[in-house]
Parts: structure tokens; sequence; C-alpha cells
């Protein structure tokens, strides 16, 4: 961290602006306090379950010294907002959260200037309870709604001011409850899919049946009453009709009338190893350090490759939008991550000024990346735009939110070191195979929405962006061990070829990356005959890291396991003998990104050639913490969302088409098979604050993998951790 | 082709005229203007729509509206008493039992039909009662403590008389 972002971080006075309100100086575009007894924030962070909103309000609440209860979040919108980018990357609390923080600090000190002069005492003499201003006399019947008149805030932010430490916090660093949940147990509106707007008309789009499909003839469709539009524009093809049933009926009968030429052009599932490695790839360097002088004490190399399918993101809702085209105006109701990148990408592929767009934020479900979101949105205003005046939702199809959505690229790591006869790590070599994570509207400078490619004249989307190599914003990310090695070298081999539209997809390539390096780790662990936990704390010596590792295996009872003989296998490859009865632990450890939060994760499993997963343990320092529980149950999802992806998840398809297109095909974890997770905070008040919601992901997936290896004996290396891949581990075995 | 269905929702008698293939979930959704019943899959799959239909829990996506008639339906909106949100809906609070919260109307309502089947459920048969139920950010967990301490508070308070008495905060 620089000197500029660790002042930044802290509030020191003098240091620089938090980023996000250096870019959008105004303090009234981030609070005011237009309703009596109430204090308005304004984030460019979007709410989707994940509890930012709640974090964010505690953060305004403690720095302004007013109760939790007076503070309310504005809704997120291109019209109101700071432009903060996209909600993503585990970063809303440390950016916005950093920007509110001093915004809330700078207009605390706006009005207690304006007391002050009020008052005629030093500002000094002032404190504030619950928004009102206080001498050592008492109340002075100012509040900060008496004081905040029009246009006061309307200024831009000054040098930074100091803020409250962690240590005299009494609203933020406490549990609260989310703001957003009475809705959402009573049922009220709350979601996109419950937004009604007077005179709305009901869109769906027929899309084609694979991602090469083109559109060849539309006979004349059986159509229902109350059908206002069919629109069709190359192979986009859509309806407008005045209810949802009518829209759905009107969809059906399109969808009969329409003739497809399909194409091959889809990878052999069965062999998504070859088409990794021999698909067209950009080749980069992503970390480099050498040091011939332990290189030339290896006494000991180990190889191995570990592979991961496309994921997709599932989430419960289909993706949904609504918009209204009106002359020379469109507005955009969108549960898109980013409504900023999502107006100037609608703006690009309708070629008109952004302006003329404006994009509204509501609540939709659980996003974990890249979904289905902006592409909706611009379904509904390609629809919109056959019935001007009038606002058109459109809500995608089950099969579709499977089928579209962007994936998580398919991934393959290979991954070689050398120890020393102490098992010390000294060398390691990591090459990693995958598609672009960064596909999202704007992305490489291209809107990247999914209708663009099936209109008349559109061209098909180019593969997706992955950030620069040496950064950690795609595949690459934490695919540099975190270990003290000596001598280590990471390349990136970046797919040209984008046969399955891949994007974002919680925690990028941290993912497969944490699941190959400590699934590699308790290899060389067992080659080294040292037991897991030892080895890693033998080659880690970041004490933060070291920390989690110990409370998480505190937490398993890991030094009370049953205990087990490792030895090196005949021919020179790690055996890993089998626990008794059939049950194993394992341990997976990462710290996010490599500069955020750490996290260790272990795991025991029931298996034989059926995985079954009883408990997780975890230990994570996210730094300081805003809410508490807000953390666990983020960790505790990415938890529950990880061993889905570990034990279950792979998307299908044939050559021309997705074929995992509902629950039956794309099964995720049920009640029934989650395991019982216990999460556990270490505390670091002193650090600054991290995300919480994808650092679990990749320990978790590593942690299942050795606990299967401890179980049956044997590697699997191909995610998910099925049935048929333990069993193909153990015939090569 | 329509057809004319009475059915009582929430405790009110309503007539609604619907095409004989409309799904129960489109009527509430569209006819009835409820939110609580939530689309998620069309195919009953994943429990978000799901409704109590005589007490039963019910993917009302798939259940044909005609089918409906003369049958009690109660959706998540109907469960609240006296003001007082339903012991399940206030468990889910004081636990935080949710992320997204996408899931949690059905998730309530399978609990609701669970607690009147046994009132003191273990672990394991909460978990096996919301089987057919997704959630996909994980939030399972929060969900049985959510279920358990419902039923122990309606237990202890005698029915429905504990909604309401626990604090949000935790």
């Amino acid at each position: 961290m620089t000197a500029g972002a660790a002042a930044a971080a802290t509030g020191r006075p003098g240091g620089v602006l938090p980023a996000s309100l250096a870019a959008n100086p105004l303090l009234r575009d981030w609070l005011d306090f237009a309703a009596d007894g109430v204090v308005t924030i304004r984030s460019g962070k979007v709410e989707f379950g994940q509890g930012v909103w709640t974090a964010l309000a505690q953060v305004a609440a403690e720095e302004l010294d007013v109760d939790l209860a007076r503070v309310r979040v504005a809704p997120v919108s291109t019209a109101a907002s700071p432009d903060e980018g996209v909600t993503s990357g585990s970063r809303s609390v440390e950016d916005s959260g950093s920007a509110l923080r001093q915004a809330c600090a700078q207009a605390r000190a706006v009005l207690l200037g304006a007391a002050a002069a009020k008052l005629g005492v030093a500002e000094r003499e002032l404190r504030v309870r619950d928004g009102r201003i206080l001498t050592a006399g008492g109340d002075t019947g100012l509040s900060y709604w008496l004081l905040a008149e029009p246009g006061l805030l309307q200024r831009p932010a000054g040098p930074q001011l100091p803020v409250k430490s962690a240590g005299a916090w009494s609203v933020a660093g406490r549990s609260a409850p989310r703001l957003d949940l009475p809705d959402k147990v009573a049922g009220r509106p709350r979601f996109l899919h419950d937004l009604r707007l007077p005179g709305m008309a009901f869109g769906r789009v027929i899309r084609p049946p694979g991602p090469a499909a083109t559109l060849t003839d539309l006979a004349d469709p059986d159509l229902p009453p109350g059908v206002l539009a069919v629109v069709r524009d190359g192979s986009f093809l859509g309806v407008v009709a005045e209810s949802d049933r009518a829209a759905a009926a009107a969809a059906a009968a399109v969808a009969a009338a329409a003739r497809w030429a399909e194409r091959d052009s889809l990878p052999d599932e069965d062999h998504l190893r070859d088409f990794l490695l021999r698909a067209p790839a950009e080749v980069a360097a992503v970390a480099r350090r050498r040091d011939p002088a332990a290189a030339a004490r290896v006494s000991r190399t180990l190889a191995a490759e570990y592979t991961r399918p496309y994921l997709a993101h599932a989430s419960m809702a289909p993706s949904c939008a609504v918009a209204r085209w009106d002359e020379g105006a469109v507005t955009v109701w969108t549960h898109s991550q980013g409504v900023f990148p999502l107006r100037r990408a609608l703006a690009d592929g309708l070629a008109t000024d952004p302006a003329h767009i404006r994009v509204n934020h509501v609540e939709g479900a659980g996003t974990y990346g890249h979904n289905g979101a902006d592409d909706a949105a611009l379904d509904a205003v390609l629809l919109a735009r056959a019935v001007p005046g009038r606002p058109v939702r459109v809500i995608w199809s089950r099969e579709d939110e499977l089928a579209w959505s962007p994936f998580g690229s398919a991934m393959l790591a290979r991954l070689s070191a050398g120890l020393d006869r102490s098992g010390r790590i000294l060398t390691w070599r990591q090459d990693v195979w995958s598609g672009g994570f960064d596909g999202r509207p704007g992305a490489g400078g291209q809107p990247r929405l999914l209708a663009l490619g099936h209109l008349a004249g559109g061209r098909p989307m180019a593969p997706a962006p992955d950030g620069p190599p040496a950064g950690s914003v795609g595949s690459t990310r934490n695919a540099v061990p975190g270990y003290d090695i000596p001598d280590l070298e990471v390349t990136r081999h970046r797919l040209q070829a984008m046969p399955l539209r891949t994007s974002a997809l919680r925690s990028l390539g941290a993912f497969l990356n944490v699941f190959a390096i400590e699934s590699f780790m308790d290899e060389l662990a067992a080659a080294a005959d040292a037991d897991p936990v030892a080895f890693r704390l033998a080659n880690l010596s970041d004490p933060r890291g070291r920390r989690v590792i110990e409370e998480a295996a505190a937490l398993a009872g890991w030094a009370a396991r049953p205990g087990r003989p490792r030895g090196a296998g005949a021919g020179g490859g790690p055996r890993e003998t089998p626990r008794g009865e059939g049950t194993g632990l394992g341990l997976g450890y990462a710290r996010y990104k490599g500069t955020a939060g750490y996290c260790a994760a272990v795991a025991e499993v029931e298996a034989d050639t059926d995985v079954r997963l009883l408990r997780l343990w975890l230990a994570v320092d996210v730094g300081r913490v805003i809410n508490p529980d807000g953390v666990i149950n983020q960790v505790e999802g990415g938890a529950v969302q990880s061993a889905s992806w570990t034990l279950r998840e792979r998307v299908r398809f044939s050559r021309s088409r997705v074929t995992s297109v509902n629950w039956d095909s794309y099964p995720v974890l049920r009640f029934s098979e989650v395991p019982e997770v216990t999460a556990r905070l270490v505390r670091a008040p002193g650090e600054p604050e991290t995300g919480a919601g994808e650092l679990a992901q990749g320990p978790v997936a590593a942690a299942i993998g050795n606990a299967v290896a401890d179980a049956v004996g044997v590697r699997v290396r191909d995610l998910p951790l099925t049935r048929e891949q333990v069993v193909k581990a153990i015939e090569a075995g | 082709m329509t057809e004319s269905v009475r059915v009582t929702v929430n405790g009110t008698a309503v007539t609604v005229r619907c095409a004989a293939d409309a799904s129960l979930l489109d009527v509430l959704r569209s006819d009835l203007g409820l939110s609580g019943p939530r689309f998620g899959c069309g195919s009953g799959l994943c429990g978000a729509c799901f409704v109590l239909v005589d007490g039963r829990p019910t993917a009302s996506c798939g259940y044909p509206a005609p089918a409906a008639g003369g049958r009690e339906i109660t959706t998540v909106e109907g469960l609240a008493a006296g003001g007082l949100l339903h012991p399940v809906q206030q468990a889910f609070l004081d636990e935080q039992a949710a992320q997204c919260g996408y899931c949690t109307s059905g998730m309530v309502i399978s609990a609701v039909a669970l607690l009147r089947a046994r009132p003191a459920p273990t672990a394991a048969e909460v978990r096996q009662a919301l089987d057919g139920n997704l959630c996909r950010c994980g939030a399972h967990q929060r969900i049985v403590r959510a279920v358990l301490r419902a039923a122990r508070a309606a237990t202890a308070g005698g029915g429905t008389a504990a909604a309401g008495t626990a604090g949000a905060a935790r």
C-alpha cells in the first residue's frame, strides 16, 4: 500500500482523499439532511443481499454521531448517485465506506462550523448526540437538520480530515440487523421483479437455441390477444404484450414459428483440458522472481494439473429489467451491479448520448459477479423502443438465465515445485489457462451486451478481457502463492477464443488458483512427510496468514484428529494415506488477491466414491470490521456456495447448445447436503477493512479437495468432485 | 378461453378470471398484486413460489389456477396477524437468516407448514422439510437456526403469542 492510500484508509489529516470521494467530491452527492430527522446517504454501490447498505449506514451513523435508525440509503441511480463504477471485487466497504466516512466527517465539520458561528463558541467546545449539537452546558437547541440549510453541503470535499478511530466506534464494529430484511421476510415489493409502473407492458425475448445459431425464418406466428409488438431485428426476437401472461404465450408462439440455423461452435465438454491447452492463447508473465542459489538446492520436484469447468451464476431470480423509451430519453430500471458502466454501454450500443439515458438500480436476487442483469436491460430498451412512452418489463426464463448469463471460465492450472531436503519450498512454477473474467459492459471499450450480437449487422462479442496479467482482476487472481518461495514464475495463457461467453464470477480465478495451490501444498506436504498445517506454517512468514491457519486448525480440532502415516509413493509421486472409516479432514488457505482478507478453511468429509461434506470451519481476518454478523454471513454464504461449486457444479453443453438449463441439469447444493459451517473472525482492528464476500471461495474448495484425498487416499484434481471424477481419479491412480 | 375461479387468498374470498392454463403464481402476482410468491424457475424445482394450498406447501408456478377453486391459499403476506409477524418470519429477522432474500418467502412457507405438522422438529427434519427450497447465497445454516428458533418460541410462548416479542438486533 502506498503512503497516500494508507493515509486515505486511516483518514490521516492531510492525506489523499479516498479515491471515490476524490472522483465525486461534492459532499451533497454523498449525504443530505433534507428530510427532518433523517440522514440520507448516497453510494454508488448497490445492494444485492450482501448487506453493503447496512454497513454503509453504520459508517455514516458512526461518523456523524446519529442513531443508525435515522440513516436511509438512497437508491442508486445515474441521476443522483456518485459514480463508483461496478459493485464488485469485494471493495465496497473499502471504497465507498472510506469515501462516505470522509464525506460524513467533512459534513459534520461544516455543520459544526455553522453551529459555532451561530452560538459564538469555538467548534471544539461542541459535541454531537444523535444529530443534536451540545455544549458542556447541555443541548444548544441546534441540530444537523436545523443547520443544514439548502446549499450548505453543495461544496467539494476539502483536505482530508481526521476520522474516528475504530477504538472509539459505538455503531460501526457491532453487528447491526440488515436494513433490507424486514421487507423481504414480509414478502413486500422490494425486488425489481415486483416493480409496477403505470401503463407497464410486458416483454419476452426469444433467444436462439445456441450461441452460434442464427434466425433464418419466422413464419406467421399464431399470436394470442393483447400483443402490442413483435420485434425482429436480425436474430433478435421479442414480443411486447399487455400482460405478462400474454407475453409468455406470444413468446411461445413466436418460438414455434422461428427457424434457426444452428452451428457446432462449442468445445467437447468431455475434453475441456484439450480445448484449454489447444485454443489460441496470449501468453504473459504474471510474476517472476529468480534465486538460482535456492533453485540449485532443490532435491525433489513435483508437478500436477488442476481444472475447473465453466460455472454458472445461477441466481435464484431470472434476470429482469424495465425500460421506457420516450422521445429523446430512455429510462432503465435494472439490477445491474454497475449503473454507470451500463449507461455508457447502452449509449454505445444504441449510438446515442449517455446523457439521454437514465439508469436506476432496483434490487434483484443475489448476484455473484456479472450475470444477465445488464443484458436484460438492453432487451428491455429494445422492446420499449417498439412501444414508445410505455414502460416495458422483461423477465428472462430460467432456461435463458442458465444458458445466456455469462459463465465463469473453465480453467486449467499446471503447477510444479521444488523442495529441499527439509521440506522448504524453493521453486514454484504456475501456468494458468483461462478465458477472460472481465467481460462486463464497457470492458475493452466494448459495450458487451448480449443482444448487440444478435441484432442485424451485430458482430459476435470479442473474447472477454482479463485485466493486466500482473494485476489480480482476472484469471490470475491468487495465481501467485503467498508462501515464502525464493524462486517463482507464474504465467497466464489467456484464451483468444470464447465459444462460451465468460465474465466475472465471484472470486474470479482465485477459485481454481487457490484450489490448485492448496491441493498442491498438501501433495508437497505428503512428499515431505509433513503434516499439512505444519508444512504450511513452515513456508509462511506472514503473521496474519499464520494466525488464521492456526485458528481454523484449532477450531476443527486438527491436532486431535487420528494420526495417519504419510509417506512418499514408490514412483516418486506423493502417496496420501487414507484415514480410516472413509472420513477425512483437509485445510485450505489464501490471502484473497494477495493483498486483501485472509481465510483458512478446514473441511470434514465422508467419502468413498460419493463425497459428503459434513463440516466446515473457517477463520477469517478482514481487518477492521463494520458489521461483524454481516461479515460472518458473507463468509458462511461464500463457503456454502464454494462447496456447491466444488462438489456439484458444471455447465453442460453439446457442440451447439448449453444443456444445463434447469435446476435438474445444473444442480446446486441443497439443505440436506449443506455442511455445518463455523466461521470465526480473527480480530485485527488496526488493519484497514477489506471485503469478505469472496475470500472463502478458494480455501473452501481446497479444504474439501484435501479432505477427499485424506478420506479416499486419491487426489482428485478435476472439479467438481462428483462421483464420476472420484472414480476416474481412483482408476487413474 | 377464460374461466372464473373463486378462491380464498389470505383469508379473503376473491373471484378471478383467468385462462385455463394460467398458473396460480401468475394469478397471485399479476391479478391479485401480491409480491411474496416469487418466480424462480417455472418448473417447481426451486421453491421460490411456494404458497400454502389448504395448508400444504405447493409450487404455485406449476399449479393451474383453476385447480385452486374453492381452496384456501396462504402466501407469505398472509402469515402476519394482528400487526405482528409470524414467529417464523420474526425468527428469520432474529437470526438474520437471509442474504438476497429472494428465496425467503418460499422458505418461510415451507417452515410454517413444517411447524404446523411438527411443532418441535430436529435440525435434520428442518433440513429435510426445506430440501425443495433452493438458496443460492448460502444462508442455509441461518435458515435452519431460524426455523428451530421459531419452533422454540412457539412452544415456549404458546403458539403465535411469541411473535414479535424478540428484537431484530442480535
